[in-house]
This record gives structure tokens, sequence and C-alpha cells, in this order.
């Protein structure tokens, strides 16, 4: 996989993970012409695309549209699956994922699919061993703000105390 | 200082602005309070900051100030900072910029971290934004924790190995004793990035292709456990047991197995069975069939696991979704080379394809069509395509018409057949056919000479109905000028002849000239058509009348025409009859061939590119002798007397298409157009020395040919009456000791000059010089025209002759030779 998007219906990014070197100029157009080239999609269109030398997987769920660039060996019809997976751990994780979860926590949204695909390749196919793992993450952080925490308020007592 | 506003707090306000310049305004306050923030070095905010700053890079604002802070968010040792602080690199660092280098050390102290979760976000990082540099220096811990029994480490560690090797192929040997036992997990994550990985090795050296082979049985083995096992709650999806992994392992298999017989057959029953076991109802089982097919056909497996596969592909051209039918009408088109047959038998379904709501389906089913066309089912596919050609969107007329001209041209079954549906073409979507259409067809027809009045009919009456599809009107125009006179005496025999007198016919090309639909091209066609309608109808004042109006035009083009053709009206009168004469039949090359556009006499003709010859009056072509080919033969109908100037024929300045109009008046037959035995007139002893730059009115005579006992001498003179044609006697005399019998000597000139071969004393050179042969050539040239095309293609010889001759000599690919004179 060369990129992977997420934009509304009216074209505002929501995320983007680039797999490959491109520069910030080529990025901003590739954003546009994959906007432009799905939203102008007819709705029972299939979800295949072609774009320059990539294959342009794209679907739509709710307001967003998940798009992908592949190369011309990848299998399209599991390119779907896998935004389809992405799409359930985001469901699992959030609880009933919409647009605007993803707007407020797009960090978790980046955590979750950097425990998902790795250099475009999926690196994790059970669904309950990434949620363990994503869990376990929020769980160190937890601890780690938590232990601030402390420090934080045990050194105001101490002050205060002295 | 206040505290920074946190990230959600940001959001919400960013969102509430109405303006675009509101938001911007917002953005830019932020913007300094962080950048003030991040000059105060705070630690405890830097993670929000940068968190922030993250948000509105991905509204579009630059954010390149927060490069630095986010390394000093990974060298922080809150877990919560390094998250970030990697996503901030992701997100705004690149291999570009050299502050990415800095990160090197940071990653390569996180991959030795105690805590596997920071150690998995180096790994991350540096998997998917890594430059060969650091990949280099970080290489050795990938490997290392590659190796880890842990499986959350080793599966990550895999697939940043994949990425070291796209950046750096050199290390790929590095990790080869790693990848060891990687197949024998258990744990799917592991197994299927080790597919990945394995994967990407074998597809970059054909050395580890060749060690990894081995591992075939292997794979087929986990392949089958994942097939025949029973449900597995963790890996499954949508009762089939981890879809990905299956995948992999197929792709993996396909590049394995690709040309090694071995392999091949251990796959064949696994394949077999993936085939005809997996659930095809919903998407994920279709996923694994596709790649499976894809596998099938690209090893070496048995032709009916190959009539498998293509069955598959044809059941998903039947199915309902839009996806599946794209997928298979992509891998047919693949296949079609291969197992044309096996496709065949699905053409119905493709055909239906075409007639689909779906852009891209549509795309690929007519590519797929026109892959299918054979002389067989021409007429039925044609109807149907001429039919999509109605009404498809305009992005794919073009590409449609010219796949139609092709197709016809390669099996019509019929002059009718191939003219009617080129008609139909450039009624339907005139605008959108190439270039090189008009003069295609224009050729066509000249050569149906049966079906002249027909078509001069037929193109009347689409002229009539609409004259805005340019290649239309100008095939119309040109037909109307060479058969007019058919058209008004009423002579069609194939369908019922129409009443059109000469008047309607001027009207329609009068209308032609002045409509505003017209291109200048056009306006070409129909005045050059009007002025041959002067020897072939009667109203000629009325002709005289619409050239001369035409002499003053603004177009140049136009006005230089109608001049030349007003000074035919005036001074040449007693030329105009053959000069406007009846157009011959045109040769064709091959129809890759350059053409161009010669003018001559003021009319410009298209360029024809050229096919084979239509068929000898006399003989059947003989395939053996090429130049025969090119000829015609000796046998071919004089068609131009060799007095008169030129008719610029079809023009073609191809060095191939020399052959021009031959014309043999005079004399018995020549030599009967035999396949040579003895060698050919091969003129390859001629040196490229030019001759003498003296400009003397006689030139010496030449050795042309002087091989393998053969030789063959050139003296020229000029004829008497008119200088423009120089005589060529050749003496052929043979130093063998065995006749040359069936000797044949043939001469091929440019299109523009004419040559004229009278016939030899004989056709058998005597052995031992005791005789020869002698042939006169006549050639003419009328014009001087001293540019003469060389085709870059070919090899050749060029000799100089000053003021009357170009010798050029080409050898052909089958090793025949032709010898052609250029006159100057």
């Amino acid at each position: 996989m060369h990129f992977l998007l997420l934009f509304s219906r009216q074209g505002k990014l929501r995320l983007q993970k680039w797999f490959t070197p491109v520069p910030e100029r080529e990025k901003k157009k590739i954003v546009r012409d994959m906007t432009t080239m799905v939203l102008g999609r007819k709705p029972r269109s299939c979800n295949f695309l072609h774009w320059k030398d990539l294959k342009i997987v794209y679907k739509k769920y709710a307001s967003l549209y998940f798009c992908c660039g592949l190369d011309a060996e990848e299998n399209e019809l599991l390119a779907l699956e896998v935004l389809h997976r992405y799409v359930e751990l985001l469901d699992k994780y959030f609880g009933n994922v919409c647009e605007l979860d993803i707007i407020f926590n797009f960090e978790k949204a980046y955590f979750i699919l950097d425990e998902f695909l790795l250099g475009g390749e999926v690196q994790e196919t059970s669904k309950q061993v990434l949620s363990r793992s994503i869990e376990a993450s929020d769980m160190l952080q937890e601890v780690c703000f938590g232990r601030s925490c402390l420090l934080s308020v045990l050194s105001i007592i101490f002050s205060v105390v002295l | 200082m206040p505290a920074p506003i946190r990230l959600r707090e940001l959001i919400r306000t960013i969102r509430t602005a109405r303006t675009q310049a509101e938001e911007r305004e917002m953005i830019q306050k932020e913007c300094a309070a962080i950048r003030s923030s991040f000059r105060e070095e705070d630690n405890t905010y830097r993670c929000r900051n940068v968190a922030k700053l993250l948000y509105m890079h991905m509204l579009g604002y630059p954010a390149h100030f927060g490069q630095l802070e986010c390394l000093k968010l990974i060298a922080s040792q809150k877990f919560t900072d390094k998250r970030i602080g990697y996503l901030g690199a992701m997100l705004l660092l690149d291999e570009r910029q050299d502050v990415h280098l800095l990160m090197t050390n940071c990653i390569k102290n996180d991959l030795n971290h105690s805590t596997q979760y920071v150690q998995g976000l180096a790994l991350c990082t540096l998997g998917c934004m890594g430059s060969s540099e650091m990949c280099r220096d970080l290489a050795g811990e990938v490997e290392k924790l590659l190796k880890t029994s842990n499986s959350y480490l080793r599966k990550k560690a895999a697939l940043c190995a994949v990425h070291v090797i796209r950046k750096v192929p050199e290390l790929m040997e590095m990790f080869l004793p790693a990848t060891k036992n990687l197949l024998s997990e258990k744990n799917h994550g592991v197994l299927h990035t080790s597919v990945v990985l394995l994967t990407e090795m074998c597809e970059r050296s054909p050395d580890m292709l060749l060690h990894f082979r081995k591992l075939v049985p292997q794979l087929v083995r986990i392949l089958k456990n994942l097939i025949m096992s029973g449900y597995s709650p963790e890996h499954d999806v949508s009762g089939i047991s981890d879809p990905f992994l299956q995948v992999r392992i197929l792709r993996l298999l396909r590049i394995l197995g690709r040309s090694d017989d071995d392999s091949s057959e251990a796959m064949n029953d696994i394949l077999a069975q993936v085939a005809t076991n997996t659930e095809t109802s919903k998407n994920v089982g279709n996923a694994i069939l596709y790649e499976t097919v894809l596998t099938i056909m690209d090893i070496k497996s048995e032709s009916g696991l190959r009539v498998l596969a293509i069955n598959i592909l044809g059941r998903f051209l039947l199915n309902n979704d839009k996806n599946i039918r794209y997928v298979a009408l992509t891998s047919l088109l693949k296949t079609v080379q291969t197992d044309h047959n096996a496709v065949q038998r699905h053409r119905s379904t493709i055909v239906d394809c075409l007639k689909d709501l779906d852009v891209s389906i549509k795309r690929r089913a007519m590519e797929l069509s026109f892959a299918l066309v054979n002389g067989n089912n021409i007429r039925g596919m044609m109807k149907e395509l001429l039919y999509f050609l109605d009404s498809c969107d305009p992005e794919f007329k073009a590409d449609c018409a010219s796949g139609v001209f092709l197709a016809a041209e390669k099996y019509a079954p019929s002059k009718r057949w191939h003219i009617d549906t080129i008609m139909r073409v450039l009624t339907t979507a005139g605008s959108y056919v190439r270039d090189d259409s008009v003069p295609n067809l224009i050729q066509l027809i000249t050569n149906s000479v049966e079906m002249h009045a027909y078509t001069v009919q037929r193109l009347y009456k689409a002229l009539l109905d609409d004259i805005s599809q340019q290649p239309l009107v100008q095939v119309s125009s040109w037909c109307i000028g060479e058969y007019g006179d058919l058209l008004v005496s009423g002579q069609c025999e194939e369908e019922e002849p129409i009443q059109v007198t000469e008047d309607e016919v001027l009207d329609v090309l009068e209308g032609l000239l002045v409509s505003n639909l017209s291109t200048p091209v056009t306006r070409g066609y129909s005045l050059t058509a009007i002025m041959k309608l002067s020897t072939r109808f009667s109203s000629v004042n009325r002709i005289k009348k619409v050239v001369s109006i035409y002499g003053s035009s603004i177009d140049v083009e136009l006005q230089q025409r109608a001049v030349e053709y007003n000074a035919l009206f005036k001074k040449y009168d007693h030329m105009r009859s053959a000069l406007l004469e009846r157009m011959p039949i045109m040769e064709k090359t091959a129809s890759n061939g350059p053409t161009e556009i010669v003018q001559t006499n003021g009319e410009t003709e298209p360029s024809v590119p050229d096919t084979k010859l239509p068929p000898l009056i006399t003989q059947p072509a003989n395939q053996a002798n090429d130049l025969l080919d090119l000829l015609g033969g000796n046998d071919v109908v004089p068609v131009i007397q060799t007095t008169l100037p030129t008719k610029p024929a079809s023009a073609g300045g191809e060095l191939l298409d020399l052959l021009g109009d031959l014309s043999l008046s005079g004399g018995p037959a020549p030599a009967p157009s035999v396949p040579i035995s003895q060698p050919p007139f091969l003129l390859d002893g001629l040196s490229s020395q030019p001759l003498f730059n003296d400009i003397s009115a006689a030139i010496p005579p030449m050795t042309a040919y002087n091989k393998n006992g053969l030789k063959i001498e050139f003296t020229f003179e000029r004829a008497n009456p008119n200088p423009n044609i120089a005589v060529i006697t050749i003496h052929a005399t043979n130093t063998t000791e065995a006749d040359m019998t069936e000797f044949v000597f043939q001469a091929a000139v440019p299109k523009t000059f004419q040559l004229q071969l009278l016939s030899p004393s004989s056709n058998i050179v005597p052995a031992l010089n005791q005789g020869s042969v002698t042939q006169v050539i006549r050639v003419l040239n009328p014009q001087k025209v001293r540019d003469v095309p060389v085709c870059p293609h070919l090899p050749h010889i060029l000799i100089q002759f000053p003021d009357l001759f170009v010798l050029s000599e080409k050898f052909s690919a089958e090793g025949s030779y032709r010898v052609q004179l250029y006159i100057e």
C-alpha cells in the first residue's frame, strides 16, 4: 500500500498515512486528486479506480471515505477487507465509531492504524490480539500520566508542608 | 504563562469558525502561543502543543517549526511523549530533511528499551519512514529483534526488515539467517509478516528465490491447515480462517512456482482445493479465489487447473457484485493472450458487460471485447461494439473507434460490410476518430472498385443529413469529387439509386465551403472535389465561377488551390481531363509505416498508409519474391500515360513504398513473375563513393551490381524528345559456369516519378560471358523533386549522381534486395 486517506463528504481530510516518501507538495496534490476522483464517482459504481500506475480502492462508511493506493500486483478485493478490518478496529475501540470520534481523537486513530499496518502491510490478523495491545499501550500511557500526576501532587503537598 | 489549551478544546474552537478567515485567525493565534511555549522549553506541555500542531497540520497549515520538538518528545522518558513524538515524526518529517537523522540515536535506544511498546513504536517509525542511512545504521538492531521470541516484536521486526530491504537492497543477506524458522511459528501475526518478508526477498533476488523454493511444501501445509481447520474465533472473517494469511501465502506460492515445474506440481492439489472449497458468498471468499486464479495462471499449472481458473473468472462475470465483475474482466484481459479459446467461451457475458452502468467495467469490457474479436465472430461482435459506440461516453469513443477500425481491417468478411462499418463509425462518432482514418477509408473505397457507386450514394446521403463531423465530410467530398458521375447517373446496384442532379451535388459541395462547421482542411477537400467534377459534370461554368471566387480567399491554402485551378482552366485546359482523371488503385504497406502528405499540383492528397497490393489480375502473387509484392509484378495494368505529368497519386514518402504507379505500357508482357532461383540481384558491391561532381549532361556508365558472378551495368542517356526522361540500358552478364535462367530485373521509383520497363532481350543470362541480357528502362521525373525522404530504419547505400540520380539500395529483413532509383 502506498497511502491511506480518510476524508469527509465535503473533502476535508481526517487522516493521512503515507507509506512511501512523498514531497509535501506532491502529498497535497494526491489528496486533491483522490478527493476529486472519489467524490465524483456515481453512488453504485465499483470501488476500484485507476490513477497513474496505481490501483485506487475506496469505500464509504457513513460520512467518511476510506481511500488507499495500491501497487499493480496487490489484491484489490483483499484491500477492501483491510479497510473493513480497520473500521472494525475503530468501532471496537470507540464503540459505534462515527466521524466525530475520529476528528476529536485523531491521534488515537493513528495509533490504532500503526498497530494494524506497518510499512503498508498488515502486521496482525487477529482482532483480539490487536485490541489487547492497544489497550495495553493506553494503560501504559495512563500509568505514565498517573505517575507524573502523583509526583506533581506530592511535590505540591511537600511544598505546602514545608 | 497560563497552561496551553487542551487539544480537544482547540479542535472544538476551530470547528466553530464559520469562515475560512476566522479559522485562519484562530490558528495563527494558537500557533503563536505554541511557538512561545516551545521557546520556553516547557516540558510539561510540549506533548499537548505538538498534538495541537499535528491537528493544524492536518487542516493544511504549515507546522515545520514543530519538527525539532518532536525529536525532543521522542527523547523523553514518558510513554505519552514518545507516542506523540513518533507520530509527529511520521507526519512532519521525511527523509528529505536532514533533521530526521537526529532521530537515529533515539530510535536505536528505543529499540533496546525494556518496554515492548516502546520498542514497537520505534520499529513502527523506522518501518514507515526510515531513510536509507537510518536503515543502514539500524539494520542490525532490527535483525536482532527478528530473532526474538516475543511475537509482538517479531512481527513488527519482520515488516521493518521489509522496509529496510526496500530501501537498501544490499542488506537482504543480513536477514537470511533469521528467516530460518520463521514459518514454524504458530502465531498468525508473525506468520503473516514472515510471508511478506519472504515474498519481498524472493521478488528482489533470484538467488533467494531458489533458496526459498524448498519452503513450498511447508507453505502448502500451512495453507491446508488454514482451510481444513475448524472455526477459529480469533482469525475468522465471515467463516473463513485468516483470509489475509491465505492470500499472502498464495501470492508467495505464485512467485515460487512461476517458472518451476516441480514447485508448480507440488501446489496443484492445494490450489484445486482452495478453488473448489472456498465460500463465495462474501467478498472475502472471492478475494481468496481471485488470488488463487492469479496464481494458477502464473505458474506452470496443468490444463485442467487452468480451465478451472477461467471458469471461476467466468462465474465472477455473472456475479452481482460490481467489484467482482471488474476484477474478472481485468484478469481475463491478462489471460486472453495465453488462453484465448477458454476466454472465448465467456464472450457473450463479456459483451453484456459493455452495457453495464459502471465506467470502469465498461472500459475493461471494451478492451477485452476487442481482444476477443476474430474472423468467426466479427459480425456479431461488431454489431455489439457499434451499438456500444453509439451509446457510450465521449471518453470511450476515440478508443472504441480506433479499435473498430483495426478489427474491421483485420477481419472484414466483405468489402461492403467493411465500408458500411466504417461509415457507421463516422456517422456516430465522427468527431472522435483519429486523423489517419480519413486516408485509410479513402484508400479502402478506391480499392473496392465495384462499390464505388454504392459508396458515393451512401456518403452523399450522409452528407445531406449532417455536415458537422469533419472526417465524414472529408471522405464524402472526396468521393463525390471522384465518383460524382456515378452518383448523378444513378448507377447504384446495391441499393435503390437516388435521383440527384448535378446542381444539387454542387449545391452541397458549395455549402460545405461556406459553412461555419467546416474546418480549413475540409474546405480544401470540397474545393478540390468541385474542381474534379469539372471533368465529370457538364456544368463547367458554374464550377469555373466558384473556383475563381476562392482565388481571393483569405485562407492561403484555399487561395492557392483556387488560383491553380483557375490556371488549369485558363492555360492548361488541354491537360485538365487527364489531370483530374479517376484515381488508380492504391497500394498499402504495413499500416505502421510513416506517412506524409505530398503536395503536388496544388492537390493535396492525404497520405495513405499502404497494405499488400490487391491481387494481381493475371497471376497469383508470389510470396517468395518480395520485390514482386512491391512492384505488383510485371503484369500490372498500365495506369498512367507516360508522357503526361504525373497526377499525384497516393502520396507516401516512405522508402518501402516506392513503387508508385509503375507503368509498363507497351511491349509484350515481360518475364513472368516467378521466384528468382538464382541469387537475387544484389547491389552491395556498390561502394558509396560519390561519382563525379561535374554537372555534365552525359552520365558515365556504372556497374550497378557485381557479385556472385552476375554483373549488371547501367548506361545512361537522355531521351531526345524529352530531356526529362532518362533512358537506362542495363546489360547483365554472367561469369559463372551455369546459365542463369529466369532472370528478372525489377526497379521501383517514388510515386512522383514514372518508370517504364521495356521487355528484356531474354531472361536467360548465358554462362561465361557468352552473351548478355539487355533491358531498357525509362525514368521520368516531371518535377525534379530533389528532396527524397530516406527511411531511417533500413540500412542503405546512397550513391550520388550529380543532377540526375540518387541510387539507393535497401536490404529487407528477408534477405532479398531491392534496387531503387531516385531521380533528382
